[in-house]
């Protein structure tokens, strides 16, 4: 399969939907561009394994033309299991927000352009395999999120749209200096590509200094602690599509690119500032998860405990054992699934009583038993409930974590698995006083439950949540031998 | 393949139920979703006798000792090499009693709530949970994994959580399952924590292969699990406690029980088959599946031990004192739940030295029976009467006999009196006690003529002393409210009579359990006593109890508040995690966290500002600026040029 489509048909796609009029015929386009995308990423998915079957390179459906050949820019494209699997969560996010946004009516044509384009940026990002273009893509899925966030947010959202934009531009400008810092030491093969890179030893005095560079710059992405307060004002801003894409992917672009770029090329570095990664991941992690205790915006909820389940990504690949590894990009994908389902039904509860603060919530599960069953399991999965994703992918993390044996990394898995008991507590509070309880607001006997669009962008992330939960086996098969590939670069160095 | 295949179907049909009822249930079958899981569990149910027929008489034995068979097994995620997630179903001794167990209480409670829960808005989403939580105690009891009962460990807690907050527009259903859900949450980080340790020296997550590794003396795991240590307690015993803890929290032990009385603002049915009869055990039934481990550790054995008799005694304590006849129920579990955990306590393995276990197995079997039909024989009076509280009961022997038998017969069974089940069980345990300690024998012997006392003083408030008015006379119940009180009320007394030591011990092999006679007076004696003093305190109204309790002051009153152990964790939560850590945190990044970040954007606009009167777009400006840099280069050159 030549991955370019994955490039081509979405850039198509948003190209029409600059030609079309009506907001039926856009948002028809808009459709079809998603589950075009999906079938495609399925239809991917399954090469991908008869292929692999088949060959045992590193990375397949790979294409190399020469983009700027002066700076030895290419567009090198190619995927491992891993970014199968995270352009499968992409599919799904994207349709899950087309559908959530169907009755979008403020300027909807720009609106649906953006989700679309972005979507592109993210594949560009998933099947780069030149750092260049890996960078040009990550661009690609900013910009536009500061649109979406500006023009259509709500509250304070010219201060949350500006607040995100610069942060995550200042990430993106020290990811630039790691790269360029790597193409420059790089000598012998001064080159961008990721896989000339990799085979290329960079001395461990430019790994320490560079990597910090990359690190904290995709880490600025996935939300690393200190450098996270972009996320709650940035999600209680943005309308729920956006909400669904920035917590989605967009926080799964920086956990990417720290795996694959910063810790797969800098493996020296890596080992060497993991202990203060770990630190700040644990605190992340737990306190990210107590500062949720003690918010009362549904939306702010989301946000602060995705700091808090981000963590566990970044804690994964600093523990550096397969294990965590594959643990983390199962949280990736498992986070991903998972917020996108949450921020839609805040969403949805959010347009039909036009509040999203817990105390004046109530009893929702009488008048709407659909958004508040989905509500109440997409709550379980967040508190790692059997049987979904989250458990699967945490569980997976806390045993990789464990295998480093070690005083100081046993301590730290156990400030991590303390918070699936904060966990339970945040959420099971607002479980409590919004979904279930009295009813404190008569006018609420009038709402109506999901309408169709709805409960199929539900019931789409919900089946992706339980694929991964009851069957985890498959995914872990897909991930495995690309993190296999990873840990012989970083594995061999104790 | 081998001729136990079908054995998946056992918790796979509840599950079937779960999902037909949880997705279509509230449309298509809110009448007949009853019938429906009731259906199907019957078929688990019968699937589960036929399966104890099989092994225990066809072909379970090699020799005279009974095996393990796993009937099947498939991995579900891998870890690393040797350790992964199997999904499995194993057959021992326990295990399939405990399908029994579990199979045969929930069909009761099923064929209860037809006519208990009959007319409820979400009838059939009542089913689904039921159906969940039946697939998921089964999943836990055939475990082959220590993951994997730990999975089905956290989906118990939630059909428990999902169940206790059915009525869900009452408050205090919300908070009590919240408070079950985060308690044993808690208890499960333990749990969590003691399986990466065990895994991690064990090598392994599949039960026989640790305990292999981690009980054989001269096994590389065995040695660098008991040689590594930390905070000077090794990691063999830290791994066991912490997985108790789990237990404990499960199984509503001292000091992690405050969920329990809670518990029961569920239906009461739901307290018989999750609060009585079957989730609360659990904790039992994992060091049963441990034991070989706890067995040769004496550390971890023992906070077992202490742990149990202390629940024993403190829960028969409070029991004496509540009101409401759930809650009496409830701190009786407790209470019995520590006689099961104190018996494992004292045991150790192999032969006669293994009695305490199969003491504890054979106490968890008969207490599933006789106190499945408490509950349900409470719900009955609860559902005639319409309250809880045994201040608003009296002489309803006279309205519904066949509750009043079947009530007395679960009575009788509990306080150990003679030739009823709990006799037979109680008798092994105290038996066993008084081998290993004569501390825990002593404390044993006092509990059961507490309990004794605590179960007939609720009995004769009941269905003696004053006569209550019952208002809107609907007879006793239907058939199908009376038929599990009669099948259970004949268990509990028939029960006993099964040799259990020939099926369940330690090694797998026969235990031949010997009657005492002189042994069995002191308990006997103290049950009767225990008896005669509620039949004299309660029997008729009077004016004892009051001064009883006067004549008791402080402890009166201490109990009657449950030892205040719910104030201190409320002091503990509210006034230590949430504004001492959780609202500082929240603030911290609001304020600190974010500020900085803010702070750099502001020092960023500030330079900005002061500097950008430098580009002001004039031409004279740039003009002066142009000739100041020349003028500067100009000194500059001529101060250090040097030819």
């Amino acid at each position: 399969m030549n991955l370019s489509i994955l490039l081509l048909l979405p850039l198509a796609f948003s190209l029409i939907l600059l030609f079309v009029k009506g907001q039926k015929q856009v948002r028809a386009v808009a459709l079809t561009a998603a589950v075009a995308q999906l079938a495609l990423s399925i239809v991917l998915l399954f090469q991908f394994l008869a292929e692999r079957a088949k060959c045992n390179s590193a990375f397949l459906f790979e294409s190399n033309y020469t983009w700027f050949k002066q700076l030895h820019i290419n567009y090198h494209v190619g995927v491992d299991g891993i970014s199968v699997a995270m352009i499968l969560l992409t599919a799904f996010v994207v349709l899950a927000g087309v559908l959530v946004s169907w009755n979008q009516e403020k300027l909807y044509k720009e609106f649906f352009f953006l989700l679309v384009f972005l979507s592109m940026g993210a594949y560009g990002f998933f099947i780069s395999l030149d750092v260049f273009t890996m960078f040009f893509f990550l661009e690609v899925a900013v910009i536009p999120k500061f649109l979406l966030i500006g023009i259509w947010g709500s509250g304070k959202k010219e201060y949350s749209a500006m607040k995100l934009a610069l942060m995550l531009m200042a990430g993106s400008a020290l990811v630039f200096v790691g790269l360029t810092g790597l193409y420059y030491n790089a000598k012998g093969a001064v080159s961008f590509d990721l896989v000339q890179l990799s085979m290329h030893p960079f001395s461990p005095a430019v790994q320490k200094m560079f990597f910090p560079f990359a690190f904290i710059g995709f880490g600025i992405f996935t939300a690393l602690f200190p450098f996270h307060t972009w996320v709650p004002d940035g999600h209680s801003s943005a309308p729920t599509a956006a909400s669904m894409f920035l917590a989605g992917i967009s926080m799964k672009l920086g956990g990417y690119g720290c795996l694959r770029v910063a810790a797969y090329l800098m493996p020296d570095a890596a080992h060497y500032y993991s202990t203060i990664i770990i630190v700040l991941a644990s605190i992340a992690i737990l306190y990210g998860a107590f500062a949720t205790m003690m918010q009362t915006d549904l939306k702010y909820i989301n946000a602060y405990s995705s700091v808090s389940h981000t963590a566990f990504v970044i804690l994964g690949i600093a523990m550096m054992t397969k294990t965590s590894i594959n643990g983390a990009v199962m949280q990736m994908i498992s986070h991903g699934l998972m917020t996108a389902l949450f921020f839609a039904v805040i969403g949805m509860i959010y347009e039909r009583t036009h509040t999203r603060q817990v105390a004046q919530l109530g009893g929702l599960l009488k008048v709407m038993p659909f958004i508040s069953s989905i509500f109440v399991l997409v709550g379980l999965c967040s508190l790692g409930l059997p049987g979904m994703s989250g458990f699967v992918a945490e569980m997976t993390v806390f045993m990789g974590s464990w295998e480093r044996a070690g005083t100081f990394y046993h301590f730290a898995t156990i400030i991590a698995a303390a918070s699936i008991v904060v966990t339970a507590v945040y959420i099971l509070r607002a479980v409590g006083s919004a979904i279930m309880g009295p009813m404190k607001n008569n006018d609420y006997l009038q709402l109506t439950d999901a309408a169709w669009n709805e409960k199929t962008a539900a019931v789409l992330l919900m089946v992706g949540i339980l694929l991964m939960g009851l069957a985890p086996f498959w995914l872990n098969d897909l991930i495995n031998p690309g993190t296999e590939v990873i840990m012989q670069k970083i594995g061999m160095i104790k | 393949m081998n001729s136990y295949s079908y054995t998946p179907l056992i918790p796979l049909l509840p599950f079937a139920g779960f999902v037909i009822l949880g997705i279509f249930g509230r449309k298509y079958f809110n009448k007949t979703g009853g019938l429906i899981g009731t259906g199907l569990l019957l078929i688990s149910a019968i699937l589960s006798l036929y399966t104890a027929y099989q092994y225990f008489f066809v072909n379970g034995k090699v020799g005279d000792t009974y095996q393990t068979i796993t009937a099947v097994k498939f991995t579900w995620l891998t870890f690393s090499q040797h350790v992964s997630i199997d999904m499995g179903i194993i057959l021992d001794p326990i295990s399939v009693m405990m399908l029994v167990v579990v199979t045969f209480v929930s069909l009761m409670v099923h064929i209860f709530s037809l006519g208990y829960m009959h007319g409820e808005e979400r009838f059939a989403t009542y089913y689904a949970f039921l159906g969940l939580f039946t697939f998921s105690m089964l999943g836990l009891v055939v475990s082959s994994n220590l993951f994997q009962i730990y999975m089905f460990w956290e989906l118990v807690g939630v059909s428990s959580y999902l169940l206790i907050g059915y009525y869900f527009d009452r408050p205090s259903a919300v908070a009590a399952s919240k408070k079950a859900f985060i308690v044993t949450r808690f208890a499960d980080l333990g749990f969590l924590i003691g399986i990466l340790v065990l895994a991690f020296y064990g090598e392994s997550l599949d039960f026989a292969t640790i305990i292999k590794n981690l009980s054989t003396a001269q096994s590389t795991q065995f040695v660098a699990i008991t040689s590594a240590s930390f905070l000077g307690i090794s990691a063999i015993t830290w791994g066991l406690t912490l997985v108790f803890m789990g237990g404990a929290g499960k199984s509503a032990m001292f000091p992690l029980h405050i969920w329990l009385p809670d518990a029961m603002e569920g239906p009461t049915p739901v307290s018989a088959l999750i609060h009585a009869a079957t989730m609360v055990v659990a904790g039992v039934y994992l060091v049963a599946r441990l034991f070989p481990l706890f067995a040769i550790n004496e550390s971890a054995l023992e906070i077992v031990r202490v742990v149990g008799v202390t629940s024993a005694v403190f829960a028969a304590i409070i029991a004496c004192t509540q009101t409401d006849i759930k809650r009496v129920l409830a701190y009786s579990t407790m209470s019995q739940i520590g006689y099961m955990m104190f018996a494992l306590g004292v045991s150790s393995t192999g032969g006669e030295n293994g009695l305490g276990y199969t003491a504890s197995m054979f106490h968890l079997f008969t207490h599933a029976f006789f106190k499945s039909l408490l509950f349900l024989g409470a719900g009955a009076v609860i559902h005639m009467v319409h309250s809880n509280d045994m201040k608003d009961m009296g002489g309803l022997r006279k309205h519904m006999p066949i509750t009043h038998i079947s009530f007395l017969v679960a009575c009788l069974a509990i306080a150990g009196v003679p030739f009823f089940s709990g006799f037979f069980s109680k008798e092994e345990i105290l038996l066993a006690a008084y081998h290993s300690s004569k501390t825990v024998y002593v404390l044993a012997l006092l509990t059961s003529g507490l309990t004794a006392f605590y179960m007939f003083r609720l009995y004769f408030n009941i269905f003696w002393n004053k006569d209550t008015e019952v208002h809107g006379h609907h007879g006793e119940g239907t058939f199908a409210m009376k038929l599990p009180l009669i099948l259970l009320a004949v268990l509990a007394f028939g029960a006993g009579y099964i040799p259990f030591g020939q099926f369940v011990s330690t090694d797998g092999k026969a235990l031949e359990s010997e009657f005492h006679f002189l042994f069995s007076v002191a308990p006997v004696a103290l049950g009767f006593l225990g008896i005669a003093i509620a039949a004299w305190m309660y029997a008729k109204p009077n004016d004892k109890p009051q001064r009883v309790a006067t004549a008791m002051g402080g402890l009166y009153k201490a109990a009657y508040s449950k030892f205040y152990i719910d104030e201190i964790y409320l002091f503990i939560t509210k006034k230590i995690i949430f504004n001492l850590i959780g609202r500082p945190a929240a603030w911290i990044d609001r304020n600190i966290i974010d500020g900085m970040m803010n702070g750099i954007a502001a020092v960023t606009a500030k330079t900005a500002a002061l500097i950008k009167g430098l580009q002001s777009g004039k031409v004279q400006n740039y003009a002066l600026y142009f000739f100041g840099g020349i003028a500067a280069l100009l000194i500059m050159f001529i101060y250090f040029w040097r030819p």
